[in-house]
């Protein structure tokens, strides 16, 4: 059905029919098994980059300045790249690892070369939350600066850390769909198929119910765990 | 060595020749200008000057948090500059230290608060609890173990500081400006608590502050902290009948006064 030719009540029912949403389901889950992986690839990578630049800055934990400024200009050097080159660029890479450029896999590595960094940047401005009498008091106790940083750091700033986490997932799946273009499947490549190139708007429209309610699933549960968490330390 | 009423006293803390300057964007600051102190053990000696005399800083030499430029520090025959870093971390859990904004861990309940210190040196699980239970019933925490900093008044909230900086008994127990964010009632229950502490378990603690009356409160020696120096050491009566430096007067000036209009704040004390 397109919009050409139908009017748009019925096309928002047709969206609705079981031959569409057949088509779909193994796009959803293609897209559920993208954003998880790289979402999680994202929170190492991403955790380790970010605490790396918390605790080498000037004012941190262990001020190395040439390490805090390499990693901070090789960190806005790939999020200089719009995610649509990122993901060209990764095309090599991908072959190296998968043995092929294209596919659900390949574009993961792309979708975490585009979020890694961006989650590192959202990771250091939670971690510098902090207040600085805390890291002192532990530092007076006798602490390592481990045990600083797992003991303290953070848990201390978990729920701005998982408030983080949400924005960062979420901009992962609005990548997968780029990512559709690229033959990576999922809901992305379902709507650029149909939707953009067949002019089948109920299609596109059934996609973009999946990916309203995704997004919208994702924020209400970091909303709410982090809130579950500032509400057992008393602090709202 | 000073005589005094429980007899010779050793000493604990000697400070000589201490200089500290921090590097701003408006040039360099001396914050320290050659600092020499001796405190006695066992005693609540009390270091009073200005915003920004330096008395931050000094406290924080003590247990390294800054590390002066020059001059010597030893805290019961340990030379704190000399320790190495892993030294220091040992020599840190043997020092209590206590803040002014508190700074407990809001992602721990009191108990946890209060294990912390413990559960980074590896103490077994039993003993911790023990420990814990023991401290938490000293400061008068033992009802609250499972409630979070969030849910605390700020005299609940200094007690857990006081419980987490004694929990690893340790000799001396710095205290900077532990009461200046309390009201008046609340500073006197901590300043009671703290010579409590003292008498039971004879601490030596170093009472950094701005405030008159808790050192007139707690300490029997204290020193005046002028733009970096100290200007004045001796009993805290001597100092305040009979003061020799500029701040020394004005303190006791701004004392007289307050008893005067026996404002409420004085009017406790």
């Amino acid at each position: 059905m397109s919009l050409l030719d139908t009017p748009l009540w019925e096309v928002i029912k047709g969206s609705f029919s079981p031959s569409i949403w057949e088509r779909l389901t193994p796009a959803i889950w293609e897209t559920l098994y993208m954003t998880a992986l790289s979402s999680v690839i994202m929170l190492v990578f991403g955790l380790l980059l970010g605490i790396l630049l918390t605790v080498t800055n000037p004012d941190g934990l262990v001020p190395v300045k040439f390490l805090y400024s390499a990693s901070g200009w090789f960190i806005n050097c790939l999020r200089s790249l719009p995610q649509m080159i990122m993901i060209i660029l990764m095309i090599p890479v991908s072959r190296l690892f998968f043995g092929k450029s294209y596919g659900t896999n390949a574009c993961i590595i792309a979708i975490a070369a585009s979020c890694i960094p961006m989650y590192a940047r959202i990771v250091e401005s939670s971690l510098l939350e902090i207040s600085k009498g805390k890291i002192e008091a532990a530092k007076s106790i006798g602490s390592t600066n481990l045990q600083i940083i797992y003991r303290i750091l953070l848990p201390e700033t978990l729920p701005s850390l998982i408030r983080g986490f949400t924005v960062a997932v979420i901009a992962v799946i609005s990548m997968t769909a780029l990512a559709g273009m690229f033959g990576a499947g999922g809901i992305g490549d379902i709507a650029v198929r149909f939707g953009y190139q067949r002019f089948q708007h109920d299609v596109l429209f059934a996609a973009v119910y999946v990916l309203i309610a995704l997004v919208q699933l994702v924020q209400w549960f970091g909303n709410f765990t982090s809130k579950q968490i500032l509400k057992k330390r008393k602090l709202i | 060595m000073t005589v005094c009423g429980i007899g010779v006293m050793e000493e604990y803390i000697k400070i000589s020749g201490l200089y500290k300057t921090f590097h701003s964007h408006n040039g360099p600051v001396q914050v320290l200008k050659g600092i020499d102190l001796t405190v006695h053990k066992g005693e609540i000696f009390g270091i009073i000057g200005f915003s920004g005399a330096g008395k931050s800083t000094l406290a924080r030499c003590i247990n390294r948090l800054e590390t002066p430029d020059a001059g010597n520090i030893e805290v019961g025959g340990v030379d704190i500059l000399k320790l190495s870093k892993k030294e220091l971390l040992k020599e840190r859990r043997k020092i209590g230290m206590i803040f002014q904004t508190f700074n407990l861990f809001e992602a721990r309940n009191v108990y946890h608060n209060i294990s912390y210190p413990l559960e980074i040196s590896n103490v077994p699980r039993a003993e911790i609890r023990r420990r814990v239970l023991e401290t938490a019933e000293l400061v008068g925490l033992a009802d609250k173990l499972d409630a979070y900093p969030g849910a605390l008044s700020g005299g609940q909230k200094q007690r857990v500081g006081i419980a987490r900086a004694l929990v690893n008994r340790p000799q001396l127990l710095l205290s900077d400006e532990a009461t200046s964010a309390l009201d008046p009632q609340t500073t006197l229950q901590i300043l009671d608590l703290l010579k409590e502490i003292n008498r039971s378990t004879g601490i030596t603690i170093l009472m950094i502050t701005h405030e008159l009356d808790a050192i007139r409160y707690s300490c029997e020696r204290m020193a005046v902290l002028e733009d970096g120096r100290i200007i004045e050491v001796g009993a805290v009566r001597d100092i305040f009948s009979n003061p020799h430096s500029h701040t020394g007067a004005l303190f006791a000036r701004v004392y007289t006064e307050f008893q005067k209009t026996d404002l409420e704040y004085g009017s406790g004390i």
